[in-house]
């Protein structure tokens, strides 16, 4: 449900990049005192234990030979990697993946956009409404997906553009309530002086938001589209209402019909629906630890700002 | 300030550009909220009084929806499903995340190794994690009830047994609560420590400081982890309906029908889009209803500062 895994989203947003990692610098004192005390470092550890094994299990059982699948061994004996070429052979990964990374980067790209344009009209403009107006982005965060999901169905169907990929990630063109709300909070923190600077060398306001808000806010806008990238890769709901065709799947929806079609009620090939599991999960896996970089990044310059 | 924005031109005239460049700015909310927000409630909440299959044209058909609503078991028990679900995956969720953010806390250097570990989890897409939580959880091969074995416990049958099915998914989902541990773990290191130290001066044990200083400073980020945990928990969709369904029900999927999944079936499997939508306009009120309890029972716990940072 997109509104669900933008709930989950948005429970990070809030405090990733201002509320923690702004201040990170400031109570760096406190660790200097205390030294990990064993047990703690027992318990951290344990945890992730029961937080990875199932990764690893994950990864093993997608490398066995299918009367093995099942084993507790967290190294498969003979490795099967035909098991990969074997799920490429069967399904159109390869085209999964690209849709899921052009759906995730348009999803991204619109969102970051139009709700910074929104987020800067309501923290650099004073005008009467505005209150109200920003009340009713908020209040639009409480909605349910499902209220609006079956008429905006009805609109793409009526428009003809069920069993395209625009119905996943054209709404995005329109702001989303939390990255607007994000965003707002973070352009509020920028001096007022420096877009009241650039009005007075005649930039107007869209250049003020171009050239001065949007590159002072270059973490805050990474992180919106990471996180709405995220969202897209993952989703289900909305591929599994719009499309139909194979080769417009996504990857959620693909390994959902290669479950379907191999393992609960196929012929139980669970060898292959797991590795088709691991290439659903490992881009973005791969994508996090890139931008953790970005993101540390990102959480300096505030810092330094 | 604002007279210097006019710059010298009347200010009316200033205030009315301003005013133009502000709706320009707002325009793709405005554009959107009329479409794809404020035109679908309508069309929702007239929907939700008729009966529409897509290919006829719609009919008027009064309550009847809403009273279906109630007569239909279905729709009762989805609803039982989820309020089981959410009871016990939000405080549940929020506790943990709790402690683990308080243990990174204490962590030192190797702080953001460990919330990178616990974070992994939450980017994993939700069909995969159906996929693997379905065997992790099987009664005979599944890790769980191997790692429950060797200490010695018979484990349930987690996907299997109906009355297992819930708590199983449960223990699912807090394999995913990492991002609810960052957060904490943010919130945490934003409490001041010259009030710890105070509290140190007052004789407070750990406990105490816990209980009288951290709760109380971190407290409106539990507020909002909980109010968006609720909404979302009400709203669980892709995980169970990888594992349990395939288009038409099967099996043990009674236990495991939650309400978006019922309503997904009614929308868009049989394509009941009247009785559909009835079932999201009584999902939003029971979420407007839970939130404002939430909201009303705040003021007695979530403690504002006038001014934090």
């Amino acid at each position: 449900m997109a509104v669900r895994q933008q709930g989950l989203d948005r429970s990070i947003g809030i405090g990733a990049p201002k509320t923690g990692e702004a201040t990170a610098t400031t109570p760096s004192p406190r660790k200097e005192g205390k030294s990990t005390s064993p047990w703690v470092a027992a318990a951290l550890v344990g945890v992730s234990v029961l937080f990875l094994i199932p990764f690893l299990w994950l990864l093993a059982a997608s490398l066995k030979v299918r009367s093995e699948v099942f084993g507790p061994e967290l190294i498969p004996d003979p490795f099967a990697w035909s098991n990969y070429s074997q799920v490429w052979r069967i399904a159109p990964v390869l085209r999964w993946f690209f849709n899921s990374v052009l759906v995730g980067a348009l999803a991204a790209g619109s969102v970051v956009i139009s709700s910074a344009l929104v987020a800067f009209g309501f923290a650099y403009f004073r005008f009467r409404g505005r209150g109200v107006l920003f009340g009713l982005v908020l209040a639009t965060m409480m909605l349910p997906g499902a209220v609006t999901m079956i008429p905006t169905f009805l609109i793409w169907d009526y428009l003809g553009w069920t069993n395209t990929q625009v119905p996943l990630w054209a709404h995005n063109l329109f702001g989303s309530a939390f990255y607007t709300f994000m965003l707002r909070q973070f352009f509020l923190t920028i001096p007022r002086d420096l877009f009241e600077a650039a009005r007075v060398d005649g930039a107007n306001y869209l250049q003020v938001w171009w050239r001065i808000a949007m590159p002072l806010s270059k973490p805050a806008l990474i992180v919106v589209a990471l996180f709405e990238f995220k969202a897209s890769w993952t989703d289900l709901l909305r591929p599994l209402i719009y499309l139909s065709d194979a080769a417009q799947f996504t990857l959620p929806l693909g390994l959902k019909t290669l479950l379907d079609q191999f393992g609960a009620h196929g012929i139980q090939a669970w060898e292959l629906v797991l590795a088709a599991s691991v290439i659903s999960t490992i881009p973005m896996l791969v994508l996090f630890f890139i931008a953790q970089r970005h993101f540390v990044e990102g959480i300096s310059t505030t810092g330094i700002k | 300030m604002r007279a210097s924005i006019g710059g010298g031109r009347p200010r009316s005239r200033g205030q009315r550009t301003e005013l133009f460049w502000a709706l320009l700015f707002l325009s793709p909310w405005l554009v959107g909220f009329l479409i794809f927000t404020a035109g679908p409630m309508i069309a929702s909440l007239v929907l939700s009084f008729m009966d529409y299959d897509v290919l006829n044209a719609p009919s008027w058909t009064g309550f009847e929806n809403y009273m279906e609503l109630f007569r239909d078991e279905n729709v009762m028990q989805s609803l039982g499903n989820t309020f089981f679900y959410a009871a016990l995956h939000v405080p549940l969720s929020m506790m943990i995340a709790l402690g683990l953010a308080s243990l990174l806390q204490r962590a030192g250097r190797r702080a953001n190794l460990f919330r990178t570990t616990f974070y992994l989890p939450s980017i994993t897409p939700a069909v995969a994690v159906g996929v693997l939580w379905f065997w992790l959880l099987n009664p005979q091969v599944g890790l769980v009830n191997r790692g429950l074995e060797l200490i010695g416990i018979q484990g349930p049958g987690w996907t299997t047994d109906p009355a297992w099915i819930k708590p199983g998914i449960v223990l699912m989902s807090l394999w995913g609560l990492g991002n609810t541990v960052v957060i904490y773990y943010a919130a945490l290191r934003n409490v001041p420590k010259e009030l710890h130290d105070a509290a140190v001066v007052d004789g407070a044990n750990s406990w105490q400081q816990f209980r009288y200083v951290t709760i109380p400073q971190i407290s409106g980020v539990l507020f909002f982890t909980l109010i968006v945990g609720t909404i979302a928990a009400l709203q669980l969709f892709a995980e169970v309906y990888t594992m349990y369904f395939r288009g038409q029900a099967s099996g043990v999927s009674d236990e495991a029908r939650f309400y978006i999944i019922y309503l997904f079936q009614q929308a868009f499997e049989f394509f009941r889009m009247g009785f559909a939508s009835a079932m999201a306009w009584l999902l939003f009120v029971i979420i407007l209803i839970i939130t404002a309890i939430q909201i009303k029972f705040s003021k007695r716990w979530v403690y504002y500062e006038g001014e934090t940072g």
